[in-house]
């Protein structure tokens, strides 16, 4: 398509584009409801299914949060409509020690894996790849089609081990044995924790198949003239995922398979010495080592960290670029920078266990290795900084969560200095301060950043825009409140106040934050329910709002918006369009921006030149 | 019924939210997108210098509100290392916070939609991203260097002197035991254990230095200026072994004992003094997730002059001796420790709430 039909004629182009449409699906084979919306091969559909059932796994995981803050702010009160709704796990109104570690449990697992790994990575992964790359669809529709059915399955599974007798697992997210190993040590250890490794492993499966076909599409289906020097930053972002993920979830699954022999097959990987006082009785199981599942478990379990927010960093990139009119500073840098903290994320893992006993020297070799990756994060956070320097701000609800992302990234990281920091990590390991840490850097960044995504690529998975006065609610409540829940926490952490403690009176050195254990709560109540808000917007918006009218509402230069307003299976008409420059050619020589469509022309001045 | 008032107060305030947004939207289509989008542009602008600015005032009054709730004195030499390392670390990284919110949402403001600005095109500069690769790599330099000199002190080998304790965790509390007269721990086997007969640790009484182990559930003894050391074990799950106010923590894993050691400076008694609290006591809390009493899994450690600590020793009866009483008496003493040291986890629960 040409440029300067692009630029000045939007709505002719629509009207063409319509009688193409109709044409198109003429002689094309027939969508029945099952194909187009169950068993898509669609890329974007795909993408959609993940993020709606990342949608109802994010709102499950958060009414836990509230149900265990609930528990947190109001120890002594008892609430007897919880007995009506969950029955003896909230016995006579109060949350049962079982039950809050297994809400705990829960709400770890959900959020890290099934909404900011798949519903994160899955959904923009699969509606932006091929759509930025400029090809048709994944390298391996089918195969993309089975990542979301494992994903689905796991999902079911997870859904189900709630509804057992004896309790979804309990053992926290990590899941260490042998407390997740023996159920006659918890009742989460039962039925549930099986439910779980099982959930897990096909998770695993559905993020292996997802991950090779995202690293496939991108280094092979590119299309003319898009040099990988030339991709958005996302797709940069989302590639390192994907090798990330591919290189680490194996580990994790080979700690679940032995985990799963040990409970049931009588093997002694991770046993050794227990005697247990429920059941008064010893066990066979000697020489294991539970410190393995954790080097296993963290093997994976660090590079997860940025598989989740790696891709937020890409699309915040995108985003505030587009809003700033002006290109991301430092395109190589980021890029570099990203590499570097995709290799340093496989050498960090151990700094999770600097009080487990771990050889003092080889703690310090992690020392070294963590506090390295805050330089790469360190120059991503000025590049960002340097972008919205001298640009054209417009505040869109994207934008907004764009600037929100850094400004919680900045925060939460500089707090990872203090956990990467062995020394500090001996007073600080397993207290809030740990939990205000990840809550702010990966928790809340990331959902910032998906958020940015979201409202920033909503008109082109739909064709209509969401509201903005909702938006803008949401994002400043949002913005507050997580400031107002996690800052307090870090001085519960210097305090020294433990994790996954459901009640402080017993403890003369940490009960003296009642007040704000009850402010913290109501907060959180209070952003749960404008994240209900947005959960709303974004279900009628897909029915009720604005038609989006032009091809390129926000002037973008990237090649997902030279599709049509609503792309069929294939995503564009005719060619695929060629590709003659990089993606952030705004401002240049005076021109608001400049689509990677169009020629370099021969008055223009040299890439890179300022 | 106040739980029905809550919910549908919930509602109303959704529905009035969204007829305001939806309003919200036909008035923008009435006043053209344009002017609408300026005007959203400035409020949010606006907002982003104001959320800097109240952001940093309540930075600071969070500051004053909890400065007096956290971090007393350290009372272990480690402890004041901690400390030290910690206030390094947040100056530095206090002082990058600062300028980086404020120039994050001070360029925000500055640099919103204006139709007479053009955006500066300046997609790389070479020497700005070398400046800032090398001051921060230099500033963890810093931390690093600080960081791992404390930690290989703290880390390092106890002095010779110290005196050794062993603690045991389990589901849910804890076990110390001391070497007895002659100052070696007796071997003991997990599979020896037996609750009925005050074993708790499964001490090897055909050991003779086991004989005079002393094995005590009721809390842990030390000397004040002396150096200790503690032989960590789990006898079932992962547990940890958390001293706060000491500043130490170290993870207890059954079949892999850890170590670890300080000098506690201050005893009990001159802590109830420095902290105004007559009830004040060392809290063992158990920092790894270890099951559903894994909250009230609680210990004390009293810290004490010498001579009070060896009035203490004197009046402790080693395990063997409990455990193997003789044969006349047998029948009477076992009872009441008996019931002891099986308590369930919901006794357990309750005494430490009732603590």
């Amino acid at each position: 398509m040409s440029q300067e039909v692009n630029l000045h004629g939007q709505s002719e182009v629509i009207t063409t584009h319509e009688v193409h449409h109709d044409e198109h699906h003429g002689h094309h084979h027939k969508e029945t409801f099952i194909t187009k919306y169950i068993f898509s091969q669609d890329h974007k559909m795909i993408a959609k299914q993940f993020l709606v059932t990342g949608i109802i796994w994010a709102i499950i995981g958060g009414l836990f949060s509230v149900l265990f803050r609930l528990q947190l702010g109001y120890p002594n009160e008892s609430f007897p409509f919880l007995e009506t709704i969950l029955g003896k796990w909230a016995a006579g109104g109060k949350i049962q020690p079982e039950f809050y570690y297994a809400l705990i449990t829960m709400h770890g697992t959900v959020l890290v894996f099934f909404v900011l790994t798949a519903g994160l990575s899955g959904t923009f992964s699969n509606f932006l790849i091929p759509l930025q790359v400029g090809a048709r669809d994944m390298a391996s529709p089918f195969m993309n089609m089975l990542s979301y059915w494992f994903f689905f399955a796991a999902s079911v599974l997870m859904v189900s081990s709630l509804f057992v007798q004896t309790g979804p697992a309990s053992g926290g997210w990590t899941s260490y044995p042998p407390l997740s190993a023996l159920g006659d040590a918890s009742e989460g250890s039962k039925i549930g924790m099986d439910l779980w490794l099982i959930s897990m492993a096909l998770f695993v499966v559905n993020s292996l198949l997802g991950s090779l076909n995202y690293i496939s599409t991108i280094l092979n289906m590119r299309t003319k003239g898009m040099s990988m020097t030339r991709v958005p930053l996302t797709i940069w972002a989302l590639f390192f995922t994907a090798v990330l993920g591919v290189l680490s979830f194996p580990v994790l699954l080979s700690g679940f398979i032995l985990l799963l022999f040990d409970r049931h097959a009588g093997t002694s990987f991770y046993l050794s010495d227990i005697f247990l006082a429920s059941t008064q009785k010893a066990l066979p199981n000697e020489g294991g080592s539970a410190i393995l599942y954790q080097h296993l478990f963290w093997f994976l379990g660090h590079p997860e960290v940025y598989i989740i927010i790696l891709p937020t960093m890409g699309l915040v990139s995108d985003v505030m670029s587009a809003n700033a009119r002006k290109p991301i500073f430092g395109y190589m840098a980021m890029v570099a920078s990203m590499f570097a903290i995709c290799v340093l994320a496989f050498l960090v893992w151990a700094h999770h266990m600097f009080v487990t006993g771990l050889n003092p020297f080889l703690g310090s070799v992690f020392v070294l290795l963590t506090l390295l990756i805050a330089v790469p994060s360190a120059i991503k956070v000025f590049n960002w900084l340097t972008t919205l320097w001298r640009g054209n701000l417009r505040f869109t609800p994207g934008m907004l969560f764009a600037i929100g992302f850094v400004s919680m990234f900045i925060s939460g990281g500089l707090t990872g200095i203090f956990l990467g920091n062995s020394t500090l990590d001996i007073h600080l390991h397993d207290t809030y301060f740990v939990i205000a840490h990840f809550h702010i850097v990966m928790g809340v960044s990331a959902f910032f950043g998906m958020f940015a995504g979201l409202y920033h690529w909503f008109p082109k998975m739909f064709g209509r825009y969401m509201n903005n006065t909702l938006a803008y609610i949401h994002f400043w409540i949002t913005l507050v409140g997580a400031y107002l829940i996690f800052w307090p926490m870090h001085y519960q952490g210097f305090a020294g106040v433990p994790r996954r403690y459901l009640d402080f009176s017993g403890w003369a050195s940490f009960n003296q934050f009642e007040g704000l254990n009850r402010f913290i709560s109501i907060v959180t109540i209070v952003v749960f329910a404008i994240q209900l808000l947005f959960v709303f917007n974004f279900f009628y918006s897909m029915f009720k709002g604005r038609r989006v009218t032009t091809q390129n509402p926000w002037q973008a230069t990237t090649l997902e918006w030279t599709t049509p307003i609503n792309p069929g299976h294939g995503n564009w008409e005719g060619e695929i369009p060629e590709v003659h420059r990089w993606a952030y050619d705004y401002g240049k020589d005076g021109r608001d921006f400049i689509p990677q469509t169009e020629p370099v022309s021969k008055t223009e001045s040299p890439e890179g030149a300022h | 019924m106040s739980t029905l008032l809550i919910i549908a107060i919930l509602l109303l305030g959704f529905i009035v939210v969204f007829q305001i947004a939806k309003a919200s939207e036909y008035v923008s289509v009435l006043k053209g997108e344009k002017k609408t989008f300026e005007q959203n542009n400035k409020i949010n602008g606006f907002l982003l210098l104001a959320f800097l600015i109240l952001g940093l005032i309540g930075v600071y009054w969070c500051n004053e509100l909890f400065k007096g709730k956290i971090l007393g004195e350290a009372a272990s030499d480690h402890g004041e290392k901690i400390d030290t390392m910690l206030y390094i670390t947040i100056a530095i990284t206090g002082v990058v916070f600062i300028i980086t919110q404020i120039l994050l949402f001070w360029f925000s403001y500055k640099y919103q939609y204006s139709e007479k600005r053009k955006p500066y095109y300046f997609p790389h500069d070479n020497k700005l991203e070398i400046i800032w690769t090398v001051v921060p790599a230099i500033a963890l330099t810093v931390l690093v260097g600080f960081g791992l000199f404390y930690w290989f002190k703290i880390t390092g080998d106890a002095p010779k002197e110290a005196n050794v304790i062993e603690i045991t965790g389990k589901q849910f509390g804890w076990i110390y035991r001391y070497p007895g007269k002659d100052k070696v721990f007796g071997k003991k086997y997990y599979k020896n254990i037996n609750e009925g007969q005050l074993n708790q640790l499964g001490l090897l009484w055909e050991d003779r230095a086991a004989q005079d182990d002393i094995v005590t559930n009721e809390a842990m003894y030390m000397i004040v200026g002396r150096p200790v050391k503690l032989v960590i074990n789990s006898r079932d799950v992962v547990h940890d072994v958390g001293l706060v106010h000491f500043r130490m923590k170290m993870d207890a894993v059954p079949g892999t004992p850890t170590t670890m050691w300080f000098t506690p400076k201050y005893t009990t008694a001159q802590m109830k003094e420095k902290t105004g609290n007559p009830d004040f006591e060392y809290e063992i809390s158990c920092d790894q997730m270890c099951g559903k009493g894994h909250y009230s899994m609680k210990g004390i450690v009293k810290v004490v002059e010498p001579a009070e600590y060896l009035l203490w020793l004197a009046k402790q009866k080693p395990n063997y001796v409990m455990s193997n009483p003789p044969a006349e008496t047998a029948p009477a003493t076992p009872a009441a420790p008996a019931s002891d040291s099986t308590v369930t986890a919901a006794t357990e629960i309750k005494k430490t709430l009732s603590n």
